[in-house]
């Protein structure tokens, strides 16, 4: 379909555009902060001087595009269809917590230990979120509102799990809380095994490259069946486009929200499991935030689209590995956020932008072939 | 001041050669227009034919890409509808826009409030406004809400406020599409009166008779560009300028005998809605004693008692000022906002159903802003085709959605329906409101349908897409559908009906006869003038 095709190029050199104009604002701000922009870029393709730095340095990009990736995909949900799930963060954490503990609890052989774990994390990331969706479809609050303040209730709540009901022994010495750990069948197997098949060195920080990356590919790709294939997929795909309309077709704008909420909960769910699985083996009170924030950004960038979401999953984590490369060339690492922010805005520019232009092109296009079709009428 | 006189004077306004290059199905191009002052110029056109884009370039807001605009005589460049207003345009749109709650005074202001030694000086406006209301026999007490005027009253609002702005010049986008006979008589007796003061007056227009009683001078626009231009006293017929206007004869929407059948094929019984919020009635009270109550406590009811049947191959007409509750009966019909009475298809009580299930029953529906509620306009013309079918083939395969089967049942509908198109991939949006409608038209008619809401099936669409839609009604009727059809156009709706009831606050107050009534009759009925009494 050239249309389609003609509106993906628009859309990709919207992004590429995007970015180059990113950098190019941010070496201002590099040089600002007293840093040359030269050294900066240079340190984003520094991987480390001996190979396994660089394996190390590719696993951890990897990794951290993994979590970015499930965010960006939980937010894109809502985002189909104008709901705004800012609770990712808190859905997520709360989730995490709960399917590292029940996790722990019991030993199982590896697939059903790693799938109850997912299971749980799936449904308690769920059904936090079911809570703004009922409170939506009964009362009419606001789901950003509410998500934002379910937020600090997880955060809070997380913090009183980890260190009460759910907390495991303390190592001496440790000054963090964590949850008891998993037994080895709830480890998710790595996947150093690729490195080899390129003649590197397995990377062996972080527990090497997570495998729940392929969870996560398996879990992408699901999405966009569902989402452009199914009945389902076409009535949020509806309900996002034109609310009235889906409406007047039979579409149940109620059930719309529940089902999109909590799909997106779900999902989020899942987005603290790569490091619980792959490297950590429990939850403790210095894990990662902040991922469910940065898939707001993510799905904007992709455009709330699985692949263009897997792209801006792994340009954000490229970006974030170079923090420590940045340090050592004397740049500010705070530089990165700085460019992460600038390319969402510009993207988000960017994609209005390309947006019109291609329905522009769309029109005119239907115009110059109906114009060509028919030969204009002549004068009574 | 006669138009005699100043024949010889500069034109008000002369356009030439106006070309607009356009993405959309019409572009302006060439259009040539000369208006002598103190007239009123009607320009005609089928919807489509580009007078709105001509209209936005006049009043500065689209710049042309060719020609130029001369204002008395001055070669000017609108750059925003403040130049326009400053060189003494003024310009009454279709659709108000008026803020329902502030006076008519503050609304006549907004945006031009005199001041005093930086207060605002409400007295002056006053003055003022009394000047102009009286000077132009243009009557609105200043002090009374927008909301509360009728459609004719709030027109006059629109007028004074671009009289009060100072214009010479103005523009009325077809303002006789909310009135009915009586207030456009009222309208036309108010123009007289602007084109006596020496005021020009560009009339914007498709119905034909009206221009004809109006207008001193009329040109005629076709396909983006100016066909002729005539004095009134060369037009001798409507019928000669539609041919002008469509380039072909012109189509009647007149049913030809009747195949009304014995089988009730849709009924209404009792249907209420009241005003601010669904409440359920208490257990054992008869809708028709709960409404009841609801009038003694002074509620006002949206839907006041409705009750119709519609027999098989029977088409329904109904009739009304806009807003009498014609959106709200449709919407209860199809399940989208809650009302007390039984609703039955086919015999069976739908009432409590969903939307869902009453579109899987066999309604159709034909939208009356298919913009809002009939498509997806940044979605293809096939995903639109599953809007609404997306539980029914051939849109549905199990959980999927049958994307093959959709994209050629979509080239159907293109085909049968006339949908002027590149193709089923094309977005909704980059189509011509007409052939948006023959598609929606087409999906509706889609599935079987044993009962279709038409909802003003052939607003702001062209001669050519009306002529095509009243047949496919009118064949479908022949086939057994039962039609609820709710149309302004009272032409349509006395051509197409088998019988018309008029809707007036919410009550279904006569039932008439279309074979021998008149538009002007049914104008009475609908504005109250006439009290409803039962006819047949």
């Amino acid at each position: 379909m050239p249309a389609g095709l003609n509106r993906a190029l628009l859309t990709v050199a919207g992004a590429v555009v995007a970015i180059i104009l990113a950098f190019a604002i941010c070496s201002v701000a590099i040089v600002a902060a007293g840093g040359s922009p030269f050294d900066a870029f240079a340190a984003f393709f520094d991987f480390g001087a001996s190979e396994r730095a660089q394996s190390n340095s590719i696993a951890a990009f990897l990794n951290r595009a993994v979590p970015l990736f499930i965010a960006g995909l939980a937010v894109a949900v809502g985002f189909r269809m104008n709901l705004f799930n800012i609770g990712v963060e808190g859905q997520y954490r709360l989730a995490a917590i709960c399917a590292a503990y029940v996790g722990s609890t019991f030993t199982a052989p590896a697939p059903i230990q790693i799938t109850v774990i997912i299971l749980v994390a799936a449904a308690v990331g769920g059904l936090y979120a079911l809570i703004p969706a009922v409170m939506k479809v009964t009362r009419g609050v606001n789901e950003v509102i509410s998500t934002i303040m379910l937020n600090y209730v997880a955060i809070a709540l997380t913090s009183y799990l980890v260190r009460g009901p759910f907390a495991g022994e303390r190592a001496a010495g440790q000054l963090t809380t964590t949850t008891p750990e998993l037994p080895e069948s709830g480890m998710f197997p790595n996947l150093n095994v690729v490195f080899d098949w390129f003649g590197l060195l397995p990377p062996t920080r972080q527990g090497g490259v997570w495998g729940f990356l392929l969870v996560a590919i398996v879990l992408g790709v699901g999405l966009w069946v569902v989402l452009e294939r199914t009945r389902f997929g076409f009535t949020i795909k509806a309900s996002g486009l034109n609310g009235p309309a889906a409406l007047a077709s039979g579409v149940d704008p109620k059930k719309m929200v529940v089902a999109a909420m909590v799909l997106s909960g779900g999902i989020a769910g899942l987005i603290g499991l790569p490091e619980i699985l792959g490297d950590r083996g429990a939850f403790n009170s210095n894990f990662t935030a902040g991922l469910g924030f940065l898939g707001i950004a993510v799905a904007l960038l992709g455009r709330n689209k699985p692949l263009g979401i897997a792209f801006a999953a792994l340009l954000f984590a490229f970006l974030d590995r170079a923090q420590g490369a940045m340090q050592i060339a004397d740049v500010p690492p705070s530089v990165i956020t700085i460019i992460q922010g600038v390319i969402v805005l510009l993207v988000v520019v960017a994609n209005e932008i390309t947006g019109r232009v291609a329905l522009r092109l769309e029109e005119r296009r239907a115009a110059q072939q109906l114009g060509r079709n028919q030969p204009l009428e002549v004068a009574a | 001041m006669s138009a005699d006189t100043l024949a010889t004077a500069k034109p008000a306004v002369e356009l030439e050669g106006i070309t607009k290059r356009f993405p959309g199905v019409v572009a302006n191009h060439d259009i040539r227009i000369t208006v002598d002052p103190g007239t009123v110029h009607a320009i005609v056109g089928e919807n489509g034919a580009g007078k709105s884009t001509l209209m936005k370039i006049l009043y500065g807001m689209q710049k042309p890409d060719e020609g130029t605009i001369r204002i008395n005589g001055t070669e000017v460049g609108f750059r925003t509808p403040s130049d326009a207003i400053a060189a003494g345009i003024g310009m009454v749109h279709q659709h108000f826009m008026l803020a329902d709650n502030l006076t008519v005074l503050e609304n006549v202001i907004l945006g031009a409030e005199p001041s005093k030694l930086g207060r605002l000086d409400i007295a002056a406006a006053r003055a003022r406004i009394n000047d102009l209301a009286a000077g132009h026999g243009l009557r609105v007490d200043p002090d009374k809400l927008v909301e509360d005027l009728g459609v004719g009253d709030r027109q006059r609002v629109e007028i004074l406020k671009v009289l009060y702005r100072g214009a010479r010049i103005l523009i009325l986008d077809e303002p006789t599409a909310v009135l009915v006979p009586q207030e456009v008589e009222e309208l036309f007796q108010n123009l007289r009166e602007l084109k006596a003061e020496g005021l020009t007056v560009i009339f914007i227009s498709h119905k034909l008779d009206e221009v004809l009683d109006i207008a001193d001078a009329i040109t005629v626009i076709r396909r983006g560009t100016t066909v002729a231009s005539l004095p009134r006293g060369e037009v001798t017929s409507a019928r000669q300028l539609a041919e002008l206007m469509v380039g072909s004869e012109l189509p009647t929407p007149e049913t030809r005998e009747s195949t009304v059948t014995e089988r009730v094929a849709f009924e209404v019984r009792h249907l209420t809605m009241e005003a601010g919020g669904h409440h359920p009635i208490p257990k054992g009270t008869p809708v028709a004693a709960y409404a009841g109550q609801l009038r003694a406590e002074g509620k006002r009811l949206l839907l006041d008692e409705v009750a119709f049947e519609i027999h098989e191959g029977e088409i329904l007409g109904i009739a009304g000022v806009e807003g009498n509750g014609q959106s709200e009966l449709i919407e209860a019909i199809m399940g989208i906002r809650p009302a007390h009475g039984v609703i039955s298809l086919a015999g069976r009580d739908i009432s409590a159903w969903s939307t869902l299930r009453r579109r899987e029953a066999g309604i159709g529906y034909i939208p009356e802003d298919r913009h809002r509620q009939g498509l997806l306009l940044e979605a293809s013309l096939w995903e639109n085709r599953v809007l609404g079918h997306q539980t029914r083939k051939p849109a549905r395969r199990g959980i999927w959605v049958d994307r093959g089967a959709s994209r050629r049942d979509t080239e159907r509908i293109v085909k049968e329906y006339d949908v002027r198109t590149p193709g089923v991939d094309t977005l909704a949006l980059a189509l011509s409101g007409g052939n948006q409608q023959k598609l929606i038209v087409g999906r509706e008619m889609s599935g079987a349908p044993t009962f279709l809401i038409a909802a003003h099936p052939t607003r702001g669409v062209d001669v050519g897409a009306q002529a095509a839609i009243w047949d496919h009604l009118r064949d479908a009727r022949a086939a057994g559908l039962a039609v609820l059809l709710i149309s302004a156009d009272l032409d349509e709706l006395i051509g197409l009906s088998d019988t018309i009831q008029v809707i007036y606050r919410g009550r279904l107050v006569a039932a008439l006869d279309p074979s021998d009534i008149t538009p002007e009759r049914l104008g009475g009925y609908m504005t109250g003038a006439i009290a409803g009494t039962e006819e047949t």
